[in-house]
């Protein structure tokens, strides 16, 4: 009998005592599937920067990060499958890369208190922290890119973009029905035309509609595309002969392998961007410490391409909100709870980003309790053929919050009517 | 002539190219199925498979190479020579051909005399596999497939109709590949038709076609005729992977043209070459004047469902499609 009550003592304060486990990363990736071109570099991006730090600093505040790899192939169902294999190992953060799967994750991770990360992707209206507890969009969102990119029209035409005629392209999802509500609205305050054109998942027969842009013969035409409908779209406008300076991509429509398909065709084709591409001195660290080594997640080919870059960002953002809650809570073994905090208190600086060999990798943003989105800023790319390779054409670009604001307050209210949430933050 | 009435007939033009296209990939099912009963649902994933291959072999790419350098610790992508266009098509084929023959040995060997739904679930199961086998071999990344054909607007049908229509007319637009696929189709439907008419294996396939037992009887090997016919719809899938990654790339998307075959299967019938081209074209021009017409105004992409729609319209009077063979079956 004494030695049962021992036993269970020493389990008693063993579960009370603080795990040294280590901090939780899940990484909802898809590397199969019609979609793996692109969820492939994003993940070893993703994957690598989480290695560089175990190995070259010891891990985070000297916890190692451990990360926990799930397949998706960008669908839905598997990704609430994943989420639900991996929550139970501690995760702190999800970064599904997929919007679909976000709309699916948003009510779980706010039942599990997990923070969720959608990085330029998923709900626009999360950014309202005051309804959005668990939630961030930071650095940008879908609506941020809208006006990005008519911002940035407005600046290449004197200003004005009176009765000018710009198309939007988008995948037939919800993904890429985002930029709609956004894109009217600034069609009413700027006086262009706007035109939708909607083409089925997964885009591989675009047809109809590029013969329908020859036909309109818009100014310009926006895409919201992913996958193969972006490649596709890229050949459609060359055999059509549209000017490819007019054909702007979101940033989910401006990697490499969007546009090599279609060869010296593509050249001129722009696209948004939230991250700058350039040789940062991290990638020499992760060539060293983690690819040197034989750590790599994928083969190494893919270092400093536009969505390893986004992967390896991802990383580092989520890198940089772990050690803000360790610092708030002043321990190193951090709960999801805390990182949600440590989130909630970040603050991106070009000095942050320069000691950590990413210089302007991101604009300068803070997050906070009522604002989890960032600063929506993002630039303006394009791609050079003969040198296989995107060049910035802008700086950081801010977004109109005087239309979005709105919008934003809306779609989130509406959603905390819905769902019989109570604001935060009062 | 009104420019609108020249935009619709652009419109059919386009549909019926595009129809060729789907109908290539029917093809393939069409060949399976009327010479063993089997719904091929791998047939998406061997063009892509084809595909894939032809561009590793041009590229000179090292297959396996992502397993080899993480068994041995080597850093080997390229063999570090291309492979001329011709020469690469010709190994695919082998390639293709040496892809039946194993698939007939390890999964269809073992399923003689076994109900169609089992014969699916296997094809259910290769395409997993060889999707599988595709991304170790390949890569899954996006690869630019170069064979030479033409892309982008026939100038000269452009110039040649623009005096057709008024001011905002630039005439018919019509990409050169389209063209291109439309007369390899042709040559393809012309060839299979000739080598089932006249030659010696032709005329055994549609005996096996016809009825198993009896051909067998006769001294048919069926195991050679399955070869035969994986083989050759190996080798339509890899002219349909030619023709659709010509437009986007090789990628993995490449295993879902199947899902634009199936309503032209079901409109053309299972059994028939001329019905999967009919069929193709049908629902090229059909879903892409939809879209024309009434697509703008109920929220357009409406051409992946119409083409459904199309098709169940005619089975309501064809049960068996247009060219499909009518089975009557007595209890």
């Amino acid at each position: 009998m004494k030695l049962k009550l021992a036993s269970a003592a020493i389990g008693a304060l063993l579960a009370a005592s603080p795990a040294l486990a280590d901090l939780v990363f899940p990484d909802l990736s898809y590397r199969t599937g019609p979609f793996a071109a692109g969820g492939i570099p994003f993940s070893d991006g993703y994957q690598d920067y989480f290695t560089l730090v175990n190995e070259r600093d010891g891990g985070i505040g000297g916890v190692k990060a451990r990360v926990i790899e799930c397949e998706t192939a960008y669908n839905t169902e598997k990704g609430v499958e994943c989420y639900e294999a991996t929550k139970g190992e501690g995760a702190l953060i999800y970064q599904p890369l997929s919007t679909g799967i976000t709309y699916q994750l948003i009510p779980k991770v706010s039942a599990d208190k997990i923070p969720l990360h959608t990085m330029g992707y998923g709900r626009t209206s999360a950014t309202n922290g005051r309804v959005f507890e668990w939630v961030f969009n930071y650095p940008a969102n879908y609506w941020d890119a809208a006006s990005v990119a008519i911002n940035y029209l407005l600046d290449e035409n004197g200003g004005s973009l009176e009765g000018k005629k710009i198309a939007l392209l988008y995948h037939n999802s919800a993904y890429g029905k985002e930029p709609i509500p956004t894109l009217e609205a600034l069609a009413a305050k700027h006086g262009y035309s706007l035109s939708l054109l909607p083409v089925d998942s997964p885009g591989q027969e675009q047809k109809s509609q590029w013969l329908q842009i020859r036909r309109e013969r818009p100014d310009v035409v926006l895409m919201w595309g992913w996958g193969v409908m972006n490649q596709v779209a890229v050949q459609e406008a060359a055999n059509i002969r549209f000017p490819m300076e007019n054909f702007i991509g979101n940033w989910w429509a401006g990697a490499e392998h969007d546009v090599t398909p279609a060869g010296m065709a593509a050249n001129g084709y722009k696209s948004l961007n939230m991250n700058r591409i350039a040789d940062f001195p991290v990638f020499e660290d992760i060539r060293t410490h983690v690819h040197g080594k034989g750590l790599a997640a994928g083969d190494g080919s893919n270092v400093g391409k536009v969505l390893y870059t986004r992967g390896m960002y991802a990383a580092m953002l989520a890198v940089e909100a772990a050690k803000k809650a360790q610092e708030t809570h002043g321990t190193a073994n951090i709960t999801a709870a805390m990182m949600r905090d440590g989130m909630e208190a970040l603050e991106m600086t070009s000095e942050m980003m320069e000691a950590l060999g990413a210089p302007g990798i991101g604009p300068e943003f803070s997050v906070s309790c009522e604002a989890h989105g960032g600063s929506g800023m993002g630039i303006v790319q394009q791609w050079n053929a003969a040198e296989g390779r995107w060049i910035a054409l802008t700086d950081y670009i801010a977004p109109d919050q005087d239309v979005i604001a709105p919008l934003v307050e809306q779609d989130s209210m509406a959603y905390a009517s819905e769902n019989n949430l109570s604001l935060r933050c009062e | 002539m009104p420019d609108q009435f020249l935009y619709a007939v652009e419109v059919m033009i386009n549909g019926l190219m595009a129809g060729v296209l789907y109908a290539l990939v029917a093809l393939g099912f069409v060949l399976i199925f009327k010479a063993s009963g089997i719904f091929n649902y791998a047939q998406g994933v061997l063009a892509l498979f084809a595909a894939l291959t032809l561009v590793g072999l041009q590229k000179g790419q090292i297959p396996f190479a992502h397993l080899i350098n993480a068994a041995f610790g080597t850093k080997v992508h390229y063999f570090g020579w291309t492979m001329p266009t011709f020469l690469a098509i010709a190994l695919t084929i082998v390639v293709m051909i040496l892809l039946a023959i194993a698939i007939e040995r390890f999964i269809l060997k073992h399923l003689v005399n076994q109900e169609p739904i089992i014969l699916f679930m296997a094809t259910i199961g290769l395409a997993y596999f060889l999707e599988g086998l595709g991304d170790v071999m390949w890569g899954a990344d996006v690869k630019t497939l170069d064979v030479g054909l033409p892309q982008g607007a026939s100038e000269w049908v452009e110039e040649a109709s623009a005096v057709l229509g008024g001011d905002g007319f630039y005439g018919f637009f019509i990409d050169k590949l389209d063209i291109v696929a439309a007369l390899v189709a042709a040559v393809l439907v012309i060839t299979l038709t000739i080598f089932s008419q006249y030659s010696k294996q032709g005329r055994a396939l549609r005996a096996v076609a016809d009825d198993h037992q009896a051909a067998l009887s006769v001294g048919i090997s069926l195991r050679f005729i399955w070869v035969l016919v994986w083989s050759i719809a190996g080798i339509v899938a890899l002219v349909a992977g030619i023709m659709w990654g010509a437009k986007s790339g090789v990628q993995f998307s490449l295993s879902l043209i199947a899902l634009k075959a199936l309503p032209v299967l079901m409109l053309g019938g299972f059994t028939s070459i001329p019905g999967a081209i009919v069929g193709g074209l049908i629902i090229g021009v059909g879903e892409k004047l939809f879209e024309f017409t009434i697509g703008s105004m109920i929220g357009g992409a409406t051409e992946n469902w119409f083409a459904y729609v199309l098709a169940l319209v005619f089975l309501v009077f064809r049960p068996q499609g247009l060219f499909g063979e009518k089975i009557i079956e007595r209890v």
